[in-house]
Parts: structure tokens; sequence; C-alpha cells
């Protein structure tokens, strides 16, 4: 070939000089694990089914959410969000307010009328589902879903379990409920109600069932021994709840006391002022700080009134007078009586101590083991009786909504896999997306917006839902205030700042690849990844 | 869907998309409104192959800033090249980087070798082909000053861009009238009573260039691409002389990790030392405020270049003269006066 004058070669590209040679670390890919997926009891994709909702595409982001989670409205209400407790963006503003657009998307699912998608095949398998709470719920929706039919039968005149029978109106309305239990029978799913299981063998034989899931809630309240007068009134919170449900609505007096310190006591001391208690104490042994109930529910009942009596016992009761012993705490913790007395004038004492499960439908069954009133379960979440699954309150475990509901989850998935005569093995989980993994520089500053509350005077006389939603465009700004710990949301910032072009672009929702040829390691892109998706890794040399 | 919500206060409409604000990309604005970077069939001016060092970001900053014009012109651009690093580690014969037609004569002729071309291109009537000439802090502030200041006077129409990484780098770092006071380089050793660069000496190109008068100058960093993009595309729509400087971090010469890049360019900014501002005719016209500010002390501890100002009574007099320098820069540029910010 002919040059011009003084050259000798022809024009070369540099792409003939492939500088990966000169690596000694590559960067790769991950998806690490949100912390918000790691805390929640039910196992939702969380970052996940933000993503979707974040583009204003809440079908999707409902589908992706209700894979895992059957109820999203009742859980954007009553769920205790580990999740936000979790969240990454609590250490950059707020963290985001995920319980908040959950619920946006229960509501929007249900008044679009969104239905689950019918199981692909029948497997000819039969499950019995016993109770029909948030556990066994969830276990005959994953259950029905893989193909199996599934009866629950609940000793109860109506589904929900606790949810409807312990959870007051004001934070859980019941068309709500209603439409969640609704939409999973709609899956054909069979509800016997006013069906309790005194025998579960011979039930399972009966109805040629090959499992059952027990989902029995902890319905009883445990009664503490204190010496009553003959007109006293005593009740317990379980039971007030329940009879809230009733058309006979409980009268408790103008002055009621509530004995205990956990979430229930809270809700009993709110329903009794909404029934027109003019006080309502609660009585607790030990300080603030160490009740079991949320802070934010002591919170929302000390704005409506409630009034709280901390380090105190009730030593006994007579009609109309308690009389109170003064605690105070040890070194360990632990309330000590001082022997100082005081009286308190109370109409009735509600009793909210904790609450135990009805065992009785076990009786008989050979091979269970049964311990501080719960039933144990292996990793399996089979019982010691094989074929027999449990879960909920009735196994040892935090007593939630969403706990139940993950138990749920987690039961069917073994019960699939055990009717197939197979084992379940978990995916493993990736490395938790701490905040060390993230480049919070590249988030705007944004707050969490507020859900709006009813005004007090409202909520101490009407069992009005107390908190309110958020409309369509404030959850779209609150979902994306998700910072998408350990997940690429294809922000380009890897394609942008690669200094040698070694990242591809692959398209919309397809996300990057390296291109190792050119790559030279410096691990720009992955110090830039403002969620943490992508990893260094040594080179062999 | 786009639109932000009513019932969000103002501060919140700001930055509504809270993921995509300071990113690439975002998937969630429309193709035209996102970087040219973020673009699956970006010109990619620079391409892969090149020989610069591990995280280099003047590569970096090259890139950005070619691309980004020659989407404006319809890639209807040439490019003049001052010796240094960036045309040492894009063209080793017979081999080039280069997406563009690319000229190279000497270290310090190419802002009169870029005038020639503009004209030229005039004579041929070849109004569409716009021309850019670009160099390192060497070329620029020292070898090609002279040629530089006489294509601002005459107002020709090139765009000078200048990539400052604060030294002479492939030659082995020696010290440019752009190498900051303190930092040690083979010129400027770390020993004596006064080790590093001397305090009181060098010199402010962008200022010299608005004292011009010329149409448009501007700085930038490697942090910030969405400002760097903004500023060449604005620069691309005037005709006369126009020049931006640009901040890129050297790892080589600073002593710096190669992931630590755009690290440190962000740090520069948001410590006061690195003022990234706007000037037309003259006259300032704005500045990138501080979203985060950090002493100095941030920025000069991952550099090894600044290690002999940590761990001594002597350093940290030093240091509290360079937080000087970023104090007096906050005033002049008003880099923390947030009102009327956008």
């Amino acid at each position: 070939m002919e040059h011009p004058f003084a050259i000798t070669l022809d024009v070369g590209s540099s792409l003939a000089n492939q500088t990966g040679s000169w690596r000694t670390s590559r960067p790769v890919y991950v998806d690490r694990l949100p912390p918000c997926n790691n805390a929640c009891p039910a196992g939702e994709n969380i970052q996940s089914w933000l993503y979707h909702a974040e583009s204003g595409d809440y079908e999707t982001a409902w589908r992706t959410l209700t894979a895992d989670n059957p109820l999203p409205a009742v859980m954007g209400r009553v769920c205790y969000h580990p999740c936000e407790t979790a969240c990454n963006r609590a250490q950059i503003d707020e963290a985001v307010g995920i319980n908040s657009v959950e619920r946006f998307l229960g509501d929007t699912a249900i008044r679009h009328g969104w239905r689950f998608a019918p199981p692909a095949a029948e497997s000819g398998k039969r499950v019995l589902v016993v109770g029909a709470g948030p556990s066994g719920l969830s276990a005959a929706y994953h259950l029905r879903r893989m193909g199996h039919a599934v009866e629950i039968h609940e000793a109860g005149p109506f589904a929900g379990g606790m949810m409807r029978f312990g959870i007051p109106k004001y934070r859980l309305p019941r068309e709500v409920l209603d439409a969640e239990v609704q939409r999973i029978l709609d899956l054909g799913v069979v509800l016997k109600l006013n069906a309790k299981v005194d025998r579960i063998v011979e039930r399972m034989q009966a109805g040629r069932f090959d499992a059952a899931f027990l989902a029995v809630g902890a319905h009883i309240g445990k009664r503490a021994y204190i010496p009553a007068g003959s007109a006293a009134k005593v009740l317990d919170a379980v039971a007030l709840l329940r009879s809230m449900e009733g058309e006979e609505k409980p009268l408790l007096g103008r002055r009621v006391v509530v004995y205990g310190g956990g979430n229930t006591a809270i809700d009993a001391a709110r329903t009794a002022k909404r029934l027109g208690a003019t006080e309502a104490i609660i009585v607790y042994r030990r300080t603030r700080d160490r009740m079991p109930a949320h802070d934010f529910e002591v919170e929302e009942a000390l704005a409506e009134g409630i009034m709280m009596k901390w380090l105190s016992t009730i030593k006994r009761v007579d009609e109309g007078a308690l009389t109170v012993e003064k605690m105070q705490l040890d070194d360990k913790g632990f309330p000590q009586p001082t022997g100082e007395f005081e009286t308190l004038a109370a109409d009735s004492l509600v009793l909210a101590l904790g609450q135990d499960v009805d065992l009785s439908l076990l009786d008989g069954v050979p091979g269970l083991a049964i311990k501080d009133g719960t039933v144990q379960v292996g990793p399996n979440m089979m019982t010691g009786y094989t074929g027999i699954f449990a879960g909920g309150d009735m196994v040892p475990s935090e007593r939630t909504v969403t706990v139940a509901v993950g138990h749920g989850k987690k039961a069917a998935r073994h019960i699939d896999a055990w009717l197939r005569g197979a084992v379940y093995a978990p995916a493993e989980k990736h490395e938790l997306a701490s905040i060390d993994k993230l480049n919070a520089w590249y988030y705007a500053d944004a707050p969490k917006t507020v859900r709006p509350m009813l005004e007090v005077a409202r909520r101490q006389s009407t069992f009005e839902e107390v908190q309110g939603g958020l409309d369509e465009t404030n959850a779209l700004y609150e979902a994306r205030r998700c910072l998408s710990c350990g997940n690429c949301f294809e922000c380009d910032n890897c394609y942008g700042i690669c200094p040698d072009n070694a990242v591809i672009k692959l398209g919309p929702g397809k996300r990057f690849a390296f291109n190792y040829d050119y790559c030279k390691g410096c691990g720009l892109c992955a110090q830039e990844c403002p969620c943490g998706a992508i990893a260094m890794v040594a080179e062999e040399i | 869907m786009n639109e932000p919500a009513r019932t969000l206060d103002p501060t919140q409409k700001l930055h509504f998309y809270q993921k995509g604000t300071f990113t690439v990309g975002n998937r969630l604005v429309s193709e035209q409104e996102r970087a040219v970077q973020a673009s699956i069939d970006r010109s990619n001016a620079l391409t892969c192959g090149h020989r610069a060092c591990q995280g280099c970001g003047e590569a970096l900053g090259a890139r950005y800033a070619i691309d980004a014009a020659m989407r404006e012109t319809n890639g209807q651009l040439i490019a003049v090249n001052a010796t240094g690093c960036l045309e040492v580690f894009t063209t080793p014969y017979p081999e080039t980087s280069w997406q563009t037609p690319w000229l190279h004569s000497l270290f310090g002729n190419a802002a009169a070798v870029a005038a020639g071309v503009a004209a030229a291109m005039r004579v041929k009537g070849r109004r569409d082909v716009r021309v850019i000439a670009q160099g390192g802090d060497g070329g620029t502030t020292d070898i090609g000053f002279g040629c530089l200041s006489g294509m601002f006077e005459r107002n020709d129409d090139v765009l000078y861009i200048c990539y400052d990484n604060e030294a002479y780098m492939n030659t082995g770092v020696q010290r440019s009238s752009a190498t900051p006071p303190a930092a040690r380089t083979a010129t400027t050793p770390a020993m004596g009573p006064e080790p590093g660069n001397v305090f009181g000496t060098g010199k402010s190109v962008p200022k010299i260039a608005v004292a011009h008068g010329i149409p448009y100058v501007a700085t930038a960093t490697v942090a910030d691409l969405h400002d760097l993009e903004r500023k060449v595309v604005k620069a691309m729509r005037i005709h006369g002389a126009r020049y931006i400087h640009i901040h890129v971090p050297c790892p080589l010469g600073w002593g710096s990790a190669s992931n630590d890049t755009i690290r440190l360019a962000r740090l520069a900014v948001e410590c006061g030392l690195f003022p990234v501002f706007e000037a037309e005719h003259g006259l300032v016209t704005g500045s990138r405020k501080i979203r985060r500010q950090v002493p100095v002390d941030d920025y000069l501890k991952p550099q090894k270049r600044f290690a002999h100002l940590f761990g001594s009574e002597q350093g940290n007099k030093r240091l509290a003269m360079v937080q000087a320098i970023a104090d007096r820069n906050i005033v002049e540029y008003r880099l923390l006066d947030h009102d009327g910010d956008v």
C-alpha cells in the first residue's frame, strides 16, 4: 500500500489494544439483599415492588407484592413495618414510607378489582387449613396458587381471625379485610365457618386431606389471680375486642382501667374511650420504655387522652374501686413491691395480660411436642405428626399479623414440597446491602410524606379509621424515595463514568454488562454505583 | 404521571425524581432529558483501548465533553490537541482512539492551530463544521498560554477546553502554573521547611479568560456530568472564543486510588477549592453551590501529594492556609449562597 511521506503504517484503532490485560480486580454486577426485604417477616420483595411502583406501574407492583403476601391493604394498616426500621434511608433523612405505599397499592387493587391469577394446573392434592386468620389465609392462598385443593375450617362466624376479633375497626376497617379475604376465596379456596375442629386426625381422614396446616390464633385471654369483690366487673381484653364485632356492645362504665402493657392493652383502652369512657387508664407494672407496646401506638393513645399509670400492680378489685400497689424496678429491671398502696376509682377492669391458644384439637395426636402453650415445629413447620404443619400464634414466635402471614407462606412451600415427595430448599440469601455499600451522594434530599391523621376529637368518640392513606401523587413520591439498596435500578452511572467505555448498556430492563476486553479494573463503577450493585473481585493472576 | 405532585411543598417538587437527580441517567424521565452519556448511541469520541491509567479523570472528562459537542454539532466537529497525556495515550502511532477528525501539532500551539482550522472552514464555507481545541493544564496555562490569549483577544470561533490535572503528568509529574499550593510534584518535592509547591504562585486561567471579555467561560468537573454537558452544549451554541476549564483528578500524579477519581473531583467542589462557575462577556453569571460542605482535609487526605500536611504542627498551619483559600473562593463565588439557586 502507498503511504504518504514519512508514514509507514496504516491507520489503526486503539480497539486493537485490549487493556483488559492490565486488570488486577474485576467488577461484577451483584444483587445484594435490601435491609427491608431482610427484615420483612412475610418475606416480601419490597425493593422490587417499589421499583415498579415508582414508574407508576401499580398493577405490576401489586402483583410482585402479592406473590409473597396476599393481604397488602391489611398490611398497610396493621403491620408494624420492621422494614422501615431497617431502611437504609433512615440514615440519610427518614425511612421510606413502605407501609403507606403498600396500603396505597392494596387500596388501589381493591378499587380496580384486580384478581389473582388462577393456578396453572391442579395437583390433585387436598390440604386442610384450620383457622381463617392471617396465617391460615396466607397458607391457603399460596397452596391454592400451587394447584392444591384447599379447605379452611374456621371456628368463628367470620373469616379474619385476630384481624377481625383482635384489631379494632379504627385501625382496620372491615370492608378492607372482607375484600382481601374474598379475593383469596375467589381463587377457589373453600371456607367453612362455625366449623371448629375438635379432633384433627379424624377431621383429616373424614375429608380425605393429604396434609393439614394448623393456624389457630391466641384467642384466650390470660387471667391473673386478683381478689375481687362480688360486684366487681372484670373482663379480659380479647373478649372485649371480640364482643365489639357482635350486636351487643360491652358495658364498661365511665371509668375503665386496663391492666397490661402490650399492644392489646392499648387497643382495649382506646376502644373503651370510644365506647364513651370518660377515663381510660392503663396500669402497667413497669415503665414506658419497657412496655411491649409499640411506641407510636402509645403516642396515639396518649393523644386521645388515654392515661398511663406506670410501676403499679393491681392487688384487689371492688365495686367502683381498685387497690393498686406501687412498684419499683430493681437493678435487673424487674418490678419489686414497695408496700405502698393506693385506691383507684374504676367501674370496670380489663385484663390484657397476654393470650393463649386453645390447643384442644390436638388432644390425643401422637408425636406432638407442646411447650409453654405452643406446638413445637421443625424448620419445615411440620409438627411431630407427619403431614400436620402449624404456624402463627400456635408456634413459638412473635405474635403479629405479618409474622403469621410469613408462617403461612413458609408452611405452604414446605407442604407443597412434602406433597410432591420433595424437600423445599430456600434460595441462599444474598449478602446484605448495608449503608456502607451505597454511595448516598446520588440521592436527592427528600423527606418522608406524612400520612394524614384523623382529628383527635373524632378519634375519641368514633371508630373511624385513625390513619389516612396517601393519594397517587404522594404515593409515587414516596415510592421514588426508595434507594433500591443492592439492586440495579438502571441509573446509567456505571455506563456513564467508565473512563474506558467498558460498560455495555443492554437496554431498558436488561441492565448492563462489562466488556472485560477493555475494563482496566479501576473500580470507579463500583465506587460510584449509588445502590451497591457492583462488587470488585480479585483476578486470579 | 411525570407531573410533580400538587400536594408536595416546593422543595419536594424540586427533587421529585429522587434517584435520578444526580445520576448519569434516569429511567423515569424521557430520553431527551437524560445526559448524553446515558445514551446507548453516544459517539464514544474517545473509544476503548486508549492507554490512560486506571481511573483516569482526563479520559473521562474528554469523552464527556467531546461526546456532548458531537451530539450538538451532529458530528461535524474537528478537534485540535496540544501535546500532553490526552494526546499521548489516545494516539500511539499508528493507533487512534478518536472517533472524530483530530489534529496534533505542537505542545504550545493548539489554540493557534485551531484558530487556523476555524479560518479554513470559514473560507471553505463550511459553517456547519465546528472546532474545539483541547489540552492539559501544562499546554494551556504554561506553554500554550500566548497562543491561547491571542485566540481569545481575536475572538476566534473556537471552544478551547483545558483538562486540568494540576501538573505535567505524562512526563513524570512536574509542577505547572496550575499546581495547587503545597502539592508535591517531581519539581516541588516534599522537603525542607515549606514542602511541596510554594504558596502564592500559579494563576487562574479561567479568571484570565474572563478578563478577555470573551463570550463564554466556564469551569466544570468530572464529578458533575449534567453541569459539564450543559456547559459544553451552551458553548457550542455560541460563536466566538469560548473557554471551559475541567477539573480532572489524576490517580498517578495525585497519589490517589484509581476508584477515587470522581469522589475527589466532588470533594474539590464541596470544600471550595475548585469553584465551578460561568461567565459571559467578562462577567461572572453564576456558580454551582456547595451541597454538603466539607473541610479541605477531606479532599487533601486521600491524596499522597498532600501527605506531608498531615500529622505535624507545621502541617496543620499549612492546612489552615489551604482552608483559607477555599474560604476565599466560597466568598468570591458565593458558593454557599443558595438564594436563587436552581
